[in-house]
């Protein structure tokens, strides 16, 4: 791993956008100290990417939350039995594939791993860019191992694994509308699929940004606030995990 | 000569499109969008004002037979309740004041180029659109629009056998609220990115104006607020054609067994007025940021206390989420909870009553323009009190157990989101249509249309409270079978007869709109005299809003009347004074 570190001198000094408001947005001025890599703003690009990747979380988390709140709610709710004349609580927890559940828990955490190299290595790429253009340089060449490919491989995987907790599910007769704690079980994992699939997506378009040759700070950028959102998926994962196998 | 500051260029956000459907249909200038939005309200607005026509026609003249519609039955009655509800609160009241005008004004006012993510920008509104077209595919479908109300509740909402347009048309009333709900985020995610990290120099957030607060708090409700709507309706969405019964409990229909048990409607009511309060403040807290900041304007002052006033906002931010079981009084839940909710709904009447406070304030001993603006900024007091007051008295359980679900309810939010909040977007319209066109809108036709529809709508409301305390409930829609609302018939013809008259006034304002943006008076880059800083752009302003360059702001937003000034007002980007801050 390259510890190069370039002394391109920074083109603004340091500052914090929030607390000096003196210079014009967009002028890199809040991009860290991190040194331009040629292209204006693009620390100021990074930062409001990732204030508008924390926003988004924001709803997303509201959603859970109200699942979250119903599927507690409904399990102390009772109903009237009219078999028997009284009132019951129906709520039959579901034996859950928790094997399947927790190697898909693991594929899911080892993709989370390789976003994270995928985009510590962008960075890295992006940081030592001005120094190819110092002559008679040329920083030590990482074997780039294709951490996107790997992460857009383990996420579908995970996806399949999905699948085939449901298929266990169905084969055990617990279907959609079975009962309460059925339909929980399916909308919990299958609106995080939903969510992970739009983040498979996500990298999929990154990987197009690469092809297509985009710039390098671009590409950076889409890729660090798409790895922070697959962080954010692989904990709403764990969370929605325990939530069924705990509390039921 | 404008002595404005300017910082050196900057890169610009992105390039000036070339070609029609660049310039004005796919457009990712913020103030393309914002006319997009405000023209999609328009509409909106025509067409739910033609649907409350017929309920109007409908209640005092029952068998009256329509051209083209035929007699209007009870369940098309119930349709057009529906229909009209849904289309005002979300496509007119959610998308012109925060997604037409926060989107062309807000970010001119900072001092930004554009929105953070001018593309999703674009998504947004382009996803409301398609949002409308798919509420109104479901009056043209088999069995027509939903009957549910806009509130939507089931079982009624759940069960597709349940009436007429419950069917498929409920389903597309459900898509359409899930996909604007979408639209709705992916705006308040630009709002709020905005807000925080492209004001220009110097723009400090206490010296925004007042109207990029309010946006920027709605955009904040609207984050937390449309998740939980979007939950709701994935939910019903999984009874009504999964078979599951998160919403169902055990029952018959015709006779037959549903299929469905254990549910709870309970549930639906809680989710949607969790989303369902908040959107109420959505609708209302952009006009309280543009009567707030046209009432400085209109009386040469600075607003009585801004701080207050930010303070205010943000407390109904606050409290705006935890007063939703108001709604539920007597579905059934804890009496307890009703205590629970009663307090914090009492407790929002505060920041309300200080905002209303700081808005006499300011025109207290002002130096009053009257135009067509500030008329309708004054109206807006007027009528944020008159629906208001009626708030307290519905906050109460006990008092809601009668007037739950009557005529006095339909008074309240009428008077408030009908009126109050319309006449923040027509302020709004006659004060920044200059900007936005290059011309005046005529102040004569601007006067009779603020008359007609400030008596107008009194004229149409007010008795609406008597109708609710007599014990008139709503959604009936025929009067003339039933005995104890036979005294109450006459009232009725009288609110029709004046919603007639109102609602011909509102061609007035149409006229004016279209004729103004051709043959208007032209005029000048700041016709009201206003400081804040899209009155320092070229009319209309170019498509980075500054010209390449970006202004620097030294003064606060409301310096009216400074002492020792040359004129009576101080622009944002004017070089400071010792007298402004």
């Amino acid at each position: 791993m390259a510890t190069f570190t370039p002394t391109v001198p920074a083109p603004h000094p340091t500052t914090s956008r929030g607390k000096r408001a003196d210079l014009p947005p967009g002028a890199g001025g809040g991009d860290g100290g991190r040194p331009d890599p040629g292209s204006p703003g693009y620390g100021a690009r990074l930062r409001r990417a990732r204030l508008g990747l924390v926003i988004a979380l924001t709803p997303i988390m509201m959603l859970f939350v109200a699942f979250t709140s119903a599927y507690i709610v409904r399990q102390g709710l009772p109903t009237f039995d009219p078999s028997t004349n009284t009132v019951v609580r129906d709520w039959i927890p579901v034996p859950l594939p928790t094997l399947l559940f927790l190697i898909n828990t693991c594929v899911l955490l080892l993709s989370s791993v390789t976003i994270e190299c995928a985009r510590r290595q962008l960075a890295r790429q992006v940081a030592l860019e001005p120094v190819h253009s110092i002559p008679g340089v040329s920083p030590v060449t990482e074997r780039k191992l294709p951490w996107l490919a790997l992460t857009i491989v383990l996420g579908l995987c995970f996806l399949a694994g999905q699948w085939l907790a449901w298929r266990d599910l169905a084969t055990r007769g617990f279907y959609v509308a079975t009962g309460p704690s059925s339909s929980f079980v399916y909308l919990l994992t299958g609106a995080h699929a939903v969510h992970l699939f739009g983040g498979i997506m996500a990298l999929l378009a990154a990987g197009a940004a690469v092809a297509f040759n985009r710039p390098l700070a671009s590409r950076r950028i889409v890729v660090d606030v798409t790895a922070w959102y697959w962080h954010f998926m692989a904990l709403l994962w764990i969370y929605i995990l325990a939530l069924l196998e705990f509390a039921h | 000569m404008a002595t404005h500051e300017f910082a050196a260029k900057e890169s610009q956000a992105h390039a000036a499109p070339q070609g029609f459907v660049r310039k004005y249909v796919f457009s990712l200038d913020h103030k393309i969008i914002g006319l997009q939005y405000y023209f999609l309200a328009l509409a909106a607005v025509f067409v739910g004002m033609f649907l409350s026509v017929l309920m109007r026609i409908h209640l005092i003249w029952p068998t009256a037979v329509l051209p083209f519609l035929g007699e209007i039955k009870p369940e098309t009655y119930l349709s057009l309740v529906t229909m009209h509800g849904t289309i005002m609160v979300f496509f007119v009241l959610t998308t012109a004041p925060q997604g037409g005008f926060g989107n062309y004004v807000l970010p001119i006012q900072i001092g930004a180029p554009d929105m953070a993510f001018p593309v999703l920008n674009m998504l947004s509104f382009w996803v409301t659109f398609l949002a409308f077209l798919t509420l109104i595919a479901s009056f043209f479908v088999i069995g027509g629009a939903p009957l549910h109300g806009w509130t939507g509740y089931p079982p009624l909402s759940a069960l597709r056998s349940s009436g007429p347009g419950e069917g498929l048309g409920a389903d597309l009333w459900i898509a359409s609220i899930a996909v604007f709900c979408i639209g709705a985020l992916l705006g308040s995610l630009n709002f709020i990115t905005t807000t925080l990290d492209m004001r220009a120099r110097g723009m400090t957030l206490m010296r925004m104006p007042l109207t990029c607060w309010a946006w920027f708090c709605t955009a904040i409700i609207g984050l937390l607020a449309f998740g939980v709507l979007l939950s709701a309706g994935i939910l019903l969405l999984m009874d009504r054609n999964l078979g599951t019964s998160f919403y169902l409990p055990l029952g018959t229909i015709n006779g037959q067994l549903t299929g469905h048990k254990g549910g709870s409607p309970l549930l639906w009511q809680h989710l949607f007025w969790f989303f369902g309060h908040p959107e109420v403040y959505i609708a209302i807290l952009p006009a309280m940021g543009v009567c707030s900041h046209l009432l400085s304007v209109g009386s040469r002052k600075p607003v009585f206390s801004y701080k207050t006033i930010v303070l205010a906002l943000l407390s109904i931010v606050v409290l705006g989420f935890g007063v939703w079981g108001h709604h539920m009084f007597v579905s059934g839940m804890s009496p307890y909870s009703g205590y629970a909710f009663s307090i914090p709904t009492m407790a929002i009447t505060v920041p309300s009553a200080v905002l209303t406070f700081a808005w006499l304030a300011t025109l207290w001993r002002g130096n009053i323009r009257f135009t067509t603006p500030s008329l309708f900024g004054i109206g807006f007091v007027s009528l944020f009190v008159a629906g208001g007051v009626s708030g307290p008295f519905l906050a109460q359980p006990a008092l809601d157990i009668q007037l739950h679900d009557t005529y006095f309810v339909i008074a309240h939010f009428h008077l408030i989101m009908a009126v109050a909040a319309i006449f923040g977007i027509f302020a709004a319209t006659y004060h920044w249509f200059p900007k936005m066109f290059g011309r005046l809108m005529s102040e004569s036709l601007g006067r009779w249309h603020f008359f007609v529809t400030l008596i107008g709508t009194y004229a149409i409301f007010v008795p609406m409270h008597y109708l609710g305390i007599a014990g008139h409930p709503r959604r009936y829609s025929q009067l003339t079978e039933v005995d104890f609302l036979h005294d109450l018939i006459p009232l009725q013809k009288f609110i029709t007869y004046a919603a007639f008259v109102t609602i011909a006034g509102q061609l007035i304002f149409l006229f004016n709109l279209f004729w103004s943006m051709f043959r208007g008076k032209k005029a000048s880059d700041n016709p009201w005299e206003a400081t804040t800083l899209e009155w320092t752009t070229s009319t209309p302003p170019p498509h980075d809003n500054f010209g390449g360059r970006t202004p620097v702001v030294n003064n606060g937003p409301y310096e009216y009347s400074v002492p020792g000034a040359p004129r009576d007002y101080v622009m944002q980007s004017d070089p400071a004074t010792a007298a402004t801050h």
